[in-house]
């Protein structure tokens, strides 16, 4: 088994003059959760598109465990896309024993599958419903059956908790989390970064077509980090301090966020309050959030 | 393949299975036969009123002609014209009529006058005028000591039949007689018709299906699966079947009820007015002809080739609706919400089934003139014309052509509308024109 279950390498595409993917490679290691970040229009939906060979690639290759992305593939990924969509006057049950013999399942097979998760979500009772009689949250559950009944290597889901409540986003998390335990690999692809920020393992952050950022959530943020602190102390803040080696970037009753100069370090900053007698409760650095590094790297060039 | 055929059983199964499916196929050919019976009900129930008619006949001149029948009873009397004026009411008749002697037997013109309670249907005023018609020519023929075999034999009756119906095997051209000309025509316009119909049925059932996928955003879950070939093909064989099953259940279902029906009014049927003065009609003009038609009809009818008519109408059918389906297909698939878009595309999908729809006169007024060649090789008429056509035998060659022409046509077609639809299908909210869709023909997309 290959290393990595998705490689893309260089990977573009063009419609009519604007170029969608442009130059795109990354890996997806073999049973990570991984996020695939950009605003909309960053051209997220045209990669996730040519791995699920809806559509092929102008240039460049895409490797699936291994292989050249062939039409055997699509049977190991479910795909969960942005605009869910069902067939409104199709039944629950032979809704989704349809997609799943798209999807190479037998009947039976897939019949024993879809009343599990049907189990499993406590709604056997629908098999007989229509999907329009069904609500928008109960219909996404639906939507998620269908992308996972086939137990696919690879998930891709696209903003797969818009339009969910907080328990149905926490149901449908608490399932992506056992999927992955059971070993498959999930791509999350959103523009709310920080939704998936705790879920995470990894990331690519494209915008307009391009990669700008890549790599484990915890380095990125390590690497983007300003400086910045948050110290808890009882008291208010001598007036007289020095602010040689840091600057106060938000004061308020029992806590500061403070920015430590360039060429100085955290521990001066610590040394020049224990110095002032002050009694220091807390002592944390500030990593930046996903968001925040992203709008820092784009400056606001994308199209949202 | 085994995707393919998933695709195309579901599009067939939702469709058959649904109520109104069942309750249209069913209730087209009831729906006939109930126009039908009720027509034949309300013939017979109004065909029970007898008419008594009176006669004053002063010349004696119908009395010696036999005029009775079953819905017309005639008496005679010799009273005063005054006297029975004011009592035929009360003794029970329903018709005075009054007929004079007649001196000249070269006269044209006889009046004779009635007086009635009711006012008279033109049909049964008719009737009688025939009959004492009838009986004036009998008068006159046997005052003038006419001989009636004689004067029988001058009565000529020229059929215009074609010279090759016959054993004269040596001789070249088409034998069609004149009852099969009448036969074919009415075919030709009935087939041209019904495929007429069943373009815009079911090619418009697969353009709402692709729209549907579309508009629900459903195409992107089974894109996934399948190639957007699979998909449309799927559909256009589904509701094709659809088309069939629909199609075959009429050509049987309307034949059984037109029989059923005719069994029940059966003897009822012959004691209408209407059948009775049809007959009465016949039986003046010539009492034989009329069967004779009738048989000759029936030979006629049977004498088409039906083993080849309907294997080419099926054939023609399939044919037309792949070519018009996956056009519907296609512009099904450049809509991104709202049906007004589709308009534009919509022209050139209807402008050559309306014109092959008006040359089917000219297509059995002239079935091998050059029109009616073209108009059944053509790819996007011969649908409509070649089944128009098939009635008065064309060559074989040329129903074989114009089948080649049609063939290769359905996969130019598919394989165009194959190219727009998986372009199209992913494209919303973008106005698409000509120039557009051309440029989609070659995109590479795989």
């Amino acid at each position: 088994m290959a290393e990595n279950i998705l490689r893309l390498d260089q990977v573009v595409k063009r419609y009519h003059k604007h170029t969608a993917v442009d130059g795109v490679s990354f890996d997806v290691g073999v049973g990570k959760i991984f996020g695939l970040l950009g605003p909309n229009g960053a051209g997220k939906t045209s990669l996730i598109r040519i791995i699920t060979t809806i559509t092929g690639a102008d240039e460049g290759e895409v490797l699936f465990n291994g292989e050249k992305l062939n039409s055997n593939h699509p049977s190991q990924i479910g795909y969960m896309p942005e605009e869910r969509g069902l067939y409104k006057k199709m039944k629950v049950g032979e809704q989704l024993i349809y997609l799943a013999q798209l999807k190479g399942m037998g009947s039976k097979e897939s019949e024993a599958a879809i009343k599990g998760w049907l189990s499993k979500f406590e709604i056997e009772d629908w098999w007989n419903k229509k999907i329009e009689e069904l609500s928008k949250g109960m219909q996404q559950k639906i939507q998620f059956i269908a992308t996972v009944m086939h137990r696919p290597k690879l998930l891709i889901l696209d903003e797969p908790f818009s339009g969910l409540d907080p328990v149905n986003t926490n149901l449908i998390k608490d399932e992506i989390r056992q999927l992955n335990e059971e070993g498959a690999t999930i791509v999350f692809s959103t523009h709310r970064m920080e939704q998936v920020e705790e879920i995470c393992e990894e990331i690519v952050l494209i915008n307009q077509g391009k990669k700008v950022l890549e790599g484990n959530v915890g380095d990125i943020r390590n690497n983007f980090k300003q400086n910045r602190f948050m110290v808890g102390f009882e008291g208010s803040l001598p007036a007289d301090i020095s602010r040689e080696t840091f600057e106060v970037i938000e004061d308020s009753d029992n806590h500061l966020i403070i920015q430590v100069k360039e060429g100085h370090n955290s521990n001066e900053l610590l040394q020049t309050l224990i110095n002032r007698k002050i009694n220091i409760t807390s002592y944390q650095e500030i990593l930046p959030s996903l968001n925040e590094i992203f709008i820092n790297l784009v400056d606001g060039k994308s199209d949202e | 393949m085994n995707k393919l055929w998933t695709i195309t059983k579901r599009e067939y199964l939702t469709r058959v299975k649904k109520k109104s499916f069942i309750l249209v196929t069913i209730l087209m050919p009831l729906g006939i036969g109930l126009i039908a019976f009720v027509s034949g009900y309300f013939a017979s129930k109004a065909g029970k009123s007898e008419k008594v008619i009176l006669v004053k006949d002063e010349g004696n001149i119908l009395k010696q002609a036999d005029l009775q029948s079953t819905f017309m009873k005639f008496d005679f009397s010799d009273e005063e014209l005054e006297v029975l004026k004011s009592s035929y009411i009360d003794d029970g008749y329903d018709l005075l009529l009054h007929l004079e002697e007649i001196e000249d037997l070269t006269e044209e013109d006889i009046n004779v006058s009635y007086y009635t309670k009711d006012k008279l249907s033109l049909p049964t005023l008719e009737s009688i005028e025939r009959k004492i018609g009838s009986a004036i020519r009998a008068y006159k023929v046997q005052q003038s000591e006419i001989d009636e075999e004689l004067l029988a034999g001058f009565d000529t009756d020229v059929d215009l039949e074609n010279g090759l119906s016959g054993d004269d095997e040596e001789a070249v051209g088409s034998s069609a007689s004149k009852m099969s000309t009448i036969i074919s025509t009415a075919l030709s316009y009935i087939m041209g018709f019904l495929m007429y119909m069943v373009i815009f049925i079911f090619g418009g059932m697969v353009m709402r299906s692709v729209m549907e996928e579309k508009i629900n955003r459903i195409v992107e879950v089974i894109i996934s699966s399948v190639k957007p070939f699979q998909l449309m093909m799927g559909k256009l064989l589904g509701v094709g079947m659809v088309g069939l099953t629909q199609v075959l259940i009429w050509i049987i279902l309307v034949p059984v009820i037109l029989m059923l029906l005719g069994m029940y009014f059966g003897l009822d049927q012959v004691n209408t007015p209407e059948m009775q003065q049809a007959q009465e009609m016949m039986k003046d003009i010539n009492q034989d002809d009329f069967k004779q038609g009738m048989a000759e009809f029936i030979t006629e009818f049977k004498a088409l080739n039906w083993w080849f008519i309907i294997p080419v109408f099926l054939v023609y059918f399939l044919g037309g609706y792949f070519i018009y389906a996956s056009f519907f297909a296609a512009i099904g698939s450049t809509i991104s919400d709202d049906l007004g878009e589709a308009q534009q595309f919509m022209m050139p999908i209807v402008i050559p089934v309306i014109i092959a729809f008006v040359m089917i006169p000219a297509v059995f007024n002239d079935p091998d003139g050059p029109i009616a060649i073209f108009g059944s090789m053509f790819p996007l008429f011969s649908p409509i014309l070649m089944p128009a056509r098939i009635p008065f035998d064309p060559p074989v060659w040329q129903v074989l052509l114009s089948i080649v022409i049609l063939i290769a046509s359905v996969i130019f077609f598919i394989w165009v509308a194959a190219r727009i639809y998986r372009v199209g299908i992913f494209m919303y909210g973008k106005k698409i024109n000509y120039k557009e869709l051309s440029k989609w023909l070659f995109y590479k997309y795989s």
